[in-house]
């Protein structure tokens, strides 16, 4: 009992840990623009696919990674430059929808480059997997945890205790205000569409070697990702991060202890009970309107 | 009265001439053969094989003298994988290009969409896709080339009772290929007297079935489990399996009979079986099989030709397009209803995927025994029998 159940979370957890990830590059966007930016799940995309291109050419892991991330990272700021700035003034939905353009584009682009086939990436470290009261658990998933972990409380510093951070929350409050004490918003703009790509990446080069990777896998992840924040409460750090949690965790409970054929429908109904009850999510933040 | 007579005479003799004329000069026209494929889109990796053996083929053919001294046309279209465009194309096949026979249709998706055309504008039609619904029951213009998803599913339930397991857990995908294969994989083990004691599924964007796989190993009585499904979530399965540490026998569908299966699902696929086309070992078949020259040439000739990996989707284009061929032969012209006759009365063909003895009760041809056994041990394809 205790096994299947341990099992069930810990498939839940690994999971969640990345739909918690992506929720995260969608939150840091979504603050610094009201943009949704549904290319989100691409900068998952060219981390995996760039790292196990990199690697097959004989480059050594870490290396590999590092330069995926930065790749993602460029490719972020090119997205901010070049399609969202030229669009100036253009209603967040005009922006929005620019976004879905650049992320078919891209996916158009990663599809020429590597072609349509999965691939596989090596576990970070042994195959082995670990046992912990009957349950198995794939060392990877400790991976995605940790990293996870790390990258949220990397976040939480960069916000609270950086010049450039606090910067972009101040932007995210109220951009005129932060125009008129000197803050470059169009810089902070970029910063965010930098910072929440190399967010993207890391989500998706520690789940490869879990999920596999290929140039559409960013569509559904970065579906799922949007979900669980949508679920926290679109523009909350910690609502992302519980979001996708939740959403990992209901998901696997759902598969194991209902049936596999309702778990999508289960994840998907609990975002309308949460939003039905809580229209801005778990942890969304009140908004008062001036008059 | 006479006058009629005289009149009607005049007509016929207006359309025999007509026809006469339009006969010698077909004879000099070549024979166009009709194709559409999925070449691009999500399942390219079907039709891209498939054009590319066509292609080949039409070409070689046609070096080599053509069909009843005509050369051959290839005509064909890209569906994308979308049955609506599939349904437009061969619409577009029969009506503007006037093809004589139609090759095509890779997924059962797009060849069911095709079908109430072509039963209705009366063009034999070779289909390449795999689910048993598309000749069974028996259309009169409708032959296909795969092995069907029932035949998967009895020759796998045939070896697991030949090890001596009755009792099985079934894990599929909600695809359609998984779900038709679940579907056939119930009814034989009904008819086979085979109990499925855990049935469960996953999507095929799923990324991790370990819960599902937990469901089945915390199932009492479970000897064997099988997954039906398609693309990289048989690979994922494979990996959480032996991440489980389960160790019942483990089988997989047709649907991953391939070499890059091997490379996602990497250690973790040593020891499990599943059914395949020859194609995955050519070499290992016995030399007194019939099947081993056509499938060695097969490979061969693809290889070097194209210089990528051979398929076993690739063969079912093989194996329609030389059945087309020698229907027209033995129909002596590319009259419809002669070619669909002699395509009905193939006796003994033997080509990549198996031997076809068509019939009027079974437009496939083939039975269960021209899928082989595999086993993999150590990474590799071992022919089991």
């Amino acid at each position: 009992m205790l096994a299947e159940f341990l099992q069930y979370l810990f498939t839940g957890v690994t999971i969640g840990a990345t739909y918690a990830l992506i929720a995260l590059g969608f939150t840091l966007i979504y603050n610094a623009s009201h943009v949704i930016n549904f290319a989100q799940g691409e900068f998952l995309m060219i981390g995996g696919m760039a790292t196990v291109s990199l690697t097959a050419m004989g480059v050594p892991m870490v290396i590999a990674i590092v330069l995926a991330i930065t790749l993602a990272g460029v490719l972020g700021i090119a997205l901010q430059r070049f399609a969202i700035a030229p669009a100036k003034q253009a209603d967040v939905v005009t922006l929005i929808i620019i976004t879905i353009g650049a992320s078919i584009f891209i996916r158009g682009i990663a599809q020429l480059v590597w072609g349509k086939e999965y691939h596989v990436m090596q576990n970070f470290s042994s195959d082995e997997p670990i046992r912990v009261f009957g349950a198995v658990l794939n060392s990877q998933s400790l991976w995605v945890l940790g990293i996870g972990a790390v990258v949220v409380v990397a976040l939480v510093l960069f916000f609270t205790k950086t010049l450039i951070g606090k910067a972009i929350l101040a932007t995210s409050m109220n951009k005129e205000a932060a125009r008129l004490v000197g803050i470059r918003t169009q810089m902070v703009l970029m910063l965010a569409f930098m910072v929440s790509a190399l967010l993207g990446s890391v989500a998706g080069i520690v789940v490869a070697p879990i999920t596999f990777t290929s140039y559409d896998i960013g569509i559904i992840l970065g579906l799922k990702g949007f979900v669980a924040a949508a679920i926290g409460g679109l523009g909350s750090g910690v609502g992302a991060v519980v979001g996708g949690l939740a959403l990992g965790i209901v998901e696997a409970m759902a598969a194991g202890y209902i049936s596999s054929d309702y778990k999508d429908a289960v994840a998907f109904s609990m975002i309308l009970l949460v939003l039905f009850f809580m229209p801005r999510g778990l942890f969304g933040a009140k908004v008062v309107e001036r008059v | 009265m006479l006058k009629t007579m005289i009149r009607r005479a005049g007509k016929c003799a207006v359309i025999a001439a007509a026809g006469l004329m339009m006969m010698s000069a077909q004879a000099a026209e070549p024979i166009k053969i009709g194709s559409f494929l999925s070449v691009t889109g999500p399942a390219s990796f079907l039709g891209d094989p498939e054009l590319k053996t066509l292609e080949m083929y039409v070409e070689k053919i046609n070096e080599e003298g053509g069909v009843l001294g005509r050369q051959l046309e290839l005509i064909h279209y890209d569906d994308v994988g979308n049955a609506s465009s599939a349904r437009n194309f061969a619409s577009r096949l029969i009506r503007s290009d006037r093809v004589d026979i139609i090759v095509g249709g890779s997924t059962t998706g797009a060849t069911m969409a095709a079908v109430p055309l072509i039963e209705q504008a009366q063009v034999p039609f070779i289909s390449l896709a795999g689910a048993v619904v598309i000749t069974t029951p028996v259309k009169k213009w409708v032959f296909k080339t795969p092995q069907s998803d029932r035949m998967a599913a009895e020759r796998i339930l045939t070896d697991m009772k030949d090890r001596g397991i009755t009792r099985i857990g079934l894990i599929s995908g909600t695809g359609g290929f998984g779900s038709s294969g679940r579907t056939q994989t119930l009814e034989v083990a009904e008819q086979m007297g085979m109990e499925i004691l855990a049935d469960v599924t996953y999507s095929g964007s799923d990324t991790d079935m370990t819960a599902q796989l937990t469901n089945i190993r915390n199932t009492k009585g479970v000897e064997a489990v099988l997954n039906f499904g398609f693309g990289q979530g048989p690979a994922i399965v494979t990996r959480n399996y032996a991440q489980l540490g389960m160790e019942l026998p483990f089988y997989q569908s047709h649907g991953v009979a391939s070499d890059s299966f091997l490379e996602l699902a990497g250690s973790s696929a040593e020891g499990l079986r599943l059914p395949a086309s020859p194609l995955l070992v050519p070499d290992s078949l016995p030399d007194d099989d019939p099947q081993k020259e056509v499938v060695q040439n097969y490979k061969a000739e693809y290889e070097s030709r194209w210089d990528s990996k051979v398929s076993t989707f690739g063969a079912y284009a093989y194996d329609g397009l030389m059945l087309a061929v020698r229907a027209i032969e033995e129909a002596g012209s590319t009259d419809p209803e002669a070619v669909r006759n002699a395509l009905e009365n193939i006796k003994g063909y033997v080509g990549v995927t198996g031997e076809f003895n068509m019939s009027p009760e079974d437009h496939n041809g083939l039975d269960a025994d021209s899928f082989r056994i595999l086993e993999v041990q150590n990474g590799e394809w071992k022919l089991i029998n």
